[in-house]
């Protein structure tokens, strides 16, 4: 299983929960079942094309990673708002 | 005393004061989020806040006190498998029947909530569209601004859309025309004008007295309807504006013959003309129009109004108006714009502008 770490305020719609263990492939596939454990979070994180939102940044095991990054049990998943805006 | 609702580039605002007078801050929520519009739904007391984070995406909020908690409303969402997203939420109007809300966003979408505001659904039909593909974008996106019910008849709706056009609805939204006869896009070659989808409406409102009466703010000209958004005529050339340049509208809603708007220079340059902040008023319909300025900076003000950022409440002549700027500075008049005075200065860029 992946563990995907949160920040707020995404921990917000996970109950609080930061920390994660979810089953998934692929990175989508971790973020649909974060979805379906925790409906709230549905369109925060992927958008209706199931493709990661232009400003948010996922890391895997430190680097940057996309919606077909391939994983491994124990990968670590963070999701993180990218550094933009105004 | 009157609470504004003002959406800002980082946050909502709700200001509390009297009309001529200064106004306090009392609640702020999304903090750094933009808040693009927010309302209140008169007849549930209902507050609504449309807050599009860069991060996660478009949503609408719902809450009873707008200091206090903020539910996610549901159901925003595109079809699955579509290429499009939903980018940007726009408006939220209220329905005619208890209960029933219309939001607008981008692209070019109309949600409805049969349940006070807490769901919504895409109307399939206008999604659909057969033309859609060929829809494009006005600069801040393909918004679906303006959702102009008809009182008294829940089937009949238009809608505008910048740059899209006007369209119209006689069976509640489940089928839709063009009711572009008339605009001029200036913006366009003149070869090709005449069949073009790219209508890029600003504005739109109702009269509620006389239904069949509407008022356009277009980019580059302004516009009345008389036949219920079938076709238009120009009142924005030679009838005393500065310019036909602008935004915002907003109508007396006891009084068919009125509107108001903000003109800017132009397209180019989307500033208050000659450094004077000025709404112009008309009580004919259209036939000429009134600066009211009186209070309002009247040099080196170079303020720039968006579509939304234009509310009032009340009517005739103790008709409370506000506006706001992306300078920050928010504007009151409680006499139908005899004179103004600011309600709040040093807010975040605005916006929009609602009395709750």
């Amino acid at each position: 299983m992946a563990v995907v770490r949160l920040r707020a305020p995404l921990t917000e719609l996970t109950g609080g929960q930061r920390e994660l263990q979810l089953d998934g492939a692929t990175v989508r596939e971790v973020l649909r079942a974060l979805e379906t454990e925790h409906p709230a979070i549905s369109g925060w994180i992927l958008d209706e094309r199931t493709t990661i939102r232009q400003h948010i940044n996922v890391f895997v095991n430190g680097e940057r990673g996309r919606e077909d990054t391939a994983l491994a049990p124990d990968d670590r998943i963070h999701v993180l708002p990218s550094i933009s805006g105004g | 005393m009157t609470e504004l609702l003002v959406g800002t580039k980082k946050g909502l605002f709700a200001l509390q004061g009297d009309p001529g007078g200064s106004f306090d801050i009392t609640a702020r929520a999304f903090a750094g989020e933009p808040v693009e519009f927010a309302m209140r739904d008169g007849r549930s007391g209902r507050y609504f806040a449309c807050v599009t984070s860069a991060f996660y995406g478009p949503k609408i909020f719902v809450a009873d006190d707008p200091a206090g908690e903020w539910q996610q409303a549901e159901g925003l969402t595109l079809p699955d498998g579509e290429e499009s997203a939903l980018i940007r939420l726009w408006s939220v109007v209220p329905g005619i029947a208890d209960d029933h809300l219309y939001a607008g966003g981008d692209p070019g979408v109309l949600f409805e909530s049969r349940d006070g505001g807490v769901s919504w659904e895409l109307n399939k039909s206008f999604w659909e569209q057969p033309t859609r593909p060929e829809w494009g974008p006005g600069a801040g996106g393909m918004c679906l601004h303006s959702i102009a019910t008809w009182p008294g008849d829940p089937s009949r709706l238009a809608l505008a859309i910048s740059a899209v056009g006007v369209w119209l609805s006689d069976d509640a939204g489940q089928t839709w025309r063009h009711g572009n006869k008339g605009l001029v896009p200036r913006y366009l070659p003149e070869d090709a004008r005449e069949n073009t989808f790219d209508l890029c409406v600003h504005n739109l409102h109702r009269h509620a007295t006389k239904p069949e009466r509407l008022f356009m703010q277009f980019h580059g000209g302004v516009y009345r309807s008389d036949d219920a958004g079938e076709s238009w005529i120009d009142i924005g050339t030679d009838t005393g504006l500065p310019s036909d340049f602008g935004f915002p509208l907003v109508i007396d809603p006891d009084d068919a013959d009125s509107a108001y708007v903000i003109p800017l220079v132009a397209d180019l340059d989307r500033v208050t003309p000659e450094g004077r902040v000025r709404v112009y008023e008309t009580r004919d319909a259209g036939a000429s129009w009134t600066p009211r300025g009186d209070g309002l900076p009247s040099e080196d003000a170079y303020l720039t109004i968006l579509r939304q950022a234009f509310g009032r409440s009340g009517s005739g002549e103790t008709m409370e108006l506000y506006f706001g700027a992306t300078s920050g500075d928010v504007f009151g008049s409680g006499d139908a714009g005899a004179t103004w005075s600011t309600a709040a200065t040093k807010l975040p860029p605005v916006h929009s502008v609602r009395v709750a």
